[in-house]
């Protein structure tokens, strides 16, 4: 068929013309969320190019692998995830379709945060009817400094390793942004202190990173299952049984639906706080730095 | 030429076929020799300079941490318990298994009631040549839909495999899809080959699980027998463009509607489309296409009646061409569907065919010219109204023209005695709404008024259910 093949030379002779084009400047970056691409914005400064999938009002897990994604994909030279499933929806699909060798899983290109730290709440046996679980464990990892910690080292070093001619920028901007990091840290352990053991009911199991690391203590989850919405009948169980020990405040995050957090409230007598999330999640929320800062805020603010 | 043994010969023939065998080969092995070691040298050394820019960078961000005043390199008393810090290798013990590879599994179960106003042995789309099979509501009662069974994995590091088998209601199995897909050319093309539901459209790569309505618009039922599969290749490109912008062309044997196996070498349903996507603001997305489709077939029969209503077997020998052009739109809060999403969807098919049409085959086996011009289009909007509840209504609107049968222009035939083909606009509104208790499980009811048939309207109401379990499937677009 002449239209087939002339088609098909035509698309060769433009796959070579595109081959043959020089480096970008910038390396490009495609992150899973607003909180890798700040630390990639930390780490690379304007050495890099960064595109966020998924601004801090969306479920991560629930996106699709819609057009602009995959344009993304495409040209990115990096793609920082979170890995541990998060993104099992839409990734694969991303890498598949873009057609992208750089940044297939196993090549210098496909970063994922979460299998380089300690997960939480790892299932030893996972079934669907427990919900929506992730049989690696937990992947909502952002909210640890420490864990932002050790995958900063991780991405600078990810970094030097693609984009070798910047890898004395790199290495110098990992290295201030670890003496920073660790300096803020040492501050919010200080300022949380009064947070530790204080009781507090979650929406969904996003908060277990930020509750281990401050001494919160989670009573209790508004999802019954994770991923699993509460019914009426579930709630009042739940007021019931936190009757007998009340929490002190009843956590958000900026993407969840507040409705029942406010039912539950009400009947408790606990605060709603809304807290951030990821980074954009409230104003205050700027960056990585901003985003503790505003999340011990918020927390100490109800706690008063 | 002095006459060689046939092993002497056979010698000569594998040293032509070896690329490095020969006299005059050995040169070249020196040159590839030498290059190969250049090229050795340069890497070793390149990945001395990375590795010890890496050991540089890992010292000085250590120091930084060692050095940094006021850490304390413990917490402190009272501080919560600390996380165990893992090195950044996977979780040591794992003993080797047989089962690691194993691909990806996922299973769908599909089920429905229907209750059909009109008997669906009599269904069909007035004024067109009906497909072999994929079109009307289906069978009345309980009915057990597809179990569809997918396999998928990476093959090695340049292919993946997919196979989706849909086991029927009837306890026939169809291979739905079945195909190998590069993973390694970069530069945005991927290839794939084998059985594969075609690029062309926006709803014909979607399989019936993720359809928002349950069943396919008239216009695919019609124009591509419900879901156009290719036996043959398809190589895609997505441009290096911030805009989503994607060129694919696919070539096939024809063996599925509106193609026919042909006894012949050739190639016989070719396709080629073309998307554009992008995002508008945070909360709103889109793709638009256009496709074009060839596809050639040759006794082509289908069931008709006569103008006296004895049944008959006719067939069309003969070039389809179809264009389509499709819009897709999604909207959320946020780009967040959780609570709420908006989905708008449509697409236009034109189709001209031409070529010989026979009538009766089995008797009076008449024969002559015939070449048509219709189209068809549909509209469907659904809506997430709370969280896990959805809402739709689409259009189905058809247009058959008046096709040009050579057998009755020369006056050999009356109209009537092709009364599948007489001119027609059909119709049909549906609309639906559904639950998803989780991502993995949907119930669905949906009731249609359909005009279809050129007599009287059907009222159809389809309960279904569609269960997935397995392999966490993709969030296509």
């Amino acid at each position: 068929m002449p239209e087939y093949v002339r088609s098909l030379l035509a698309l060769a002779a433009v796959a070579l013309c595109v081959a043959a084009l020089p480096a970008q400047a910038a390396l490009k970056v495609l992150a899973t969320t607003p909180d890798w691409a700040a630390l990639v914005t930390e780490l690379g400064g304007d050495k890099v190019n960064v595109y966020t999938a998924t601004s801090a009002f969306q479920d991560v897990h629930r996106v699709d692998a819609k057009p602009s994604l995959v344009a993304r994909a495409r040209t990115a030279d990096l793609v920082v995830a979170t890995g541990a499933d998060l993104e099992i929806g839409w990734m694969p699909v991303l890498l598949q379709d873009s057609g992208n060798t750089k940044i297939q899983p196993g090549s210098p290109g496909y970063f994922e945060a979460a299998p380089l730290v300690h997960l939480l709440e790892v299932p030893s046996a996972v079934d669907r009817s427990m919900g929506d679980i992730h049989p690696l464990g937990n992947p909502h990892v952002t909210l640890d400094p420490r864990n932002i910690a050790i995958i900063a080292k991780a991405l600078a070093a990810r970094l030097v390793l693609i984009d070798s001619a910047n890898a004395a920028y790199y290495a110098t901007r990992g290295e201030d942004f670890q003496k920073r990091w660790q300096q803020a840290t040492v501050g919010w352990e200080a300022k949380a202190a009064p947070l530790r053991s204080v009781g507090v009911v979650v929406i969904h199991r996003d908060q277990a990173y930020l509750c281990n690391w401050l001494g919160l203590k989670e009573l209790a989850s508004i999802e019954p299952k994770p991923g699993v919405p509460p019914s009426v009948g579930y709630l009042a169980e739940l007021v019931a049984k936190l009757a007998a020990t009340p929490p002190k405040m009843i956590l958000r995050n900026a993407y969840n639906d507040p409705r029942a957090a406010e039912w539950l409230s009400e009947r408790i007598h606990a605060p709603v706080v809304l807290l951030p999330y990821s980074v954009g999640g409230t104003p205050e929320a700027k960056d990585l730095f901003g985003l503790f800062d505003d999340t011990i805020n918020r927390l100490l603010a109800a706690l008063k | 030429m002095a006459k060689l043994t046939p092993i002497a010969e056979a010698i000569v023939f594998v040293s032509l076929l070896l690329p490095n065998a020969g006299q005059a080969a050995t040169d070249d092995v020196a040159a590839l020799r030498a290059e190969l070691e250049a090229l050795k040298t340069d890497y070793t050394s390149r990945v001395q300079v990375l590795e010890a820019r890496i050991k540089q960078l890992e010292s000085a961000v250590a120091t930084a941490q060692l050095a940094q005043p006021g850490a304390p390199p413990a917490a402190p008393a009272a501080a919560p318990p600390a996380l165990p810090q893992p090195s950044p290798v996977a979780a040591p013990g794992k003993s080797s298994n047989a089962t690691a590879f194993n691909p990806a599994i996922s299973m769908i179960l599909t089920g429905n009631y229907a209750s059909l106003s009109q008997d669906p042995a009599s269904y069909r789309v007035a004024g067109f040549i009906p497909p072999p099979s994929g079109e009307g509501p289906g069978n009345r009662s309980f009915n057990l839909d597809e179990s569809e069974l997918t396999v998928a994995s990476n093959v090695d590091p340049y292919f993946f495999g997919n196979v989706t088998a849909a086991i029927q209601g009837n306890n026939s199995i169809d291979i739905e899809e079945a195909y190998f897909k590069t993973i390694a050319l970069n530069h945005g093309l991927t290839i794939k080959g084998g059985r594969f539901f075609s690029g062309t459209g926006y709803l014909n790569e979607i399989h019936s699980h993720n359809w928002d309505f349950a069943d396919q618009p008239l216009v695919y039922q019609v124009f591509l027998g419900g879901q156009l599969a290719q036996d043959g290749a398809q190589i895609r490109w997505v441009a290096p463009t911030d805009y989503f912008v994607e060129l694919g062309a696919e070539a096939g044997s024809g063996r599925s509607f509106p193609g026919t196996q042909r006894n012949s070498n050739s190639l016989a349903s070719d396709a080629l489309f073309a998307h554009l996507g992008g995002d508008v603001g945070d909360s709103t997305s889109w793709r638009v296409g256009v496709s074009w489709l060839d596809a050639r077939s040759t006794d082509r029969a289908y069931d008709d009646v006569d103008q006296f209503g004895t049944p008959v077997t006719n067939a069309f020998t003969g070039t389809s061409r179809t264009w389509i052009a499709d819009g897709t739109l999604k909207w959320a809060p946020h780009g967040d569907p959780t609570y709420h999403q908006f989905k708008l969807q449509g697409e236009y098919l034109h189709r001209t065919e031409s070529g010989q049409l026979a009538f009766d085959v089995t008797g009076r086996n008449l024969a002559g010219d015939y070449s048509s011009s219709q189209s068809g289009w549909y509209v469907q909007a659904v809506y997430e109204f709370l969280q896990r509840w959805r809402a739709g209504l689409r259009y189905d609107s058809m247009q058959s023209g008046t096709p040009s049968i050579g057998l009755v222009q020369l006056g050999f035939l009356p109209r009537a005695a092709f009364a599948s083909l007489a001119s027609a606009s059909p119709e049909r509104t549906t609309i639906m709404v559904d639950w998803s208790l989780s991502e993995f499980s949907r119930l669905r009811a949906q009731y249609a008024w359909d005009d279809a048939r050129a007599t009287e309207r059907d009222r159809q109401l389809l309960l279904q259910y569609i269960f997935a379990m397995g392999a966490h499937g993709a969030h296509k677009f």
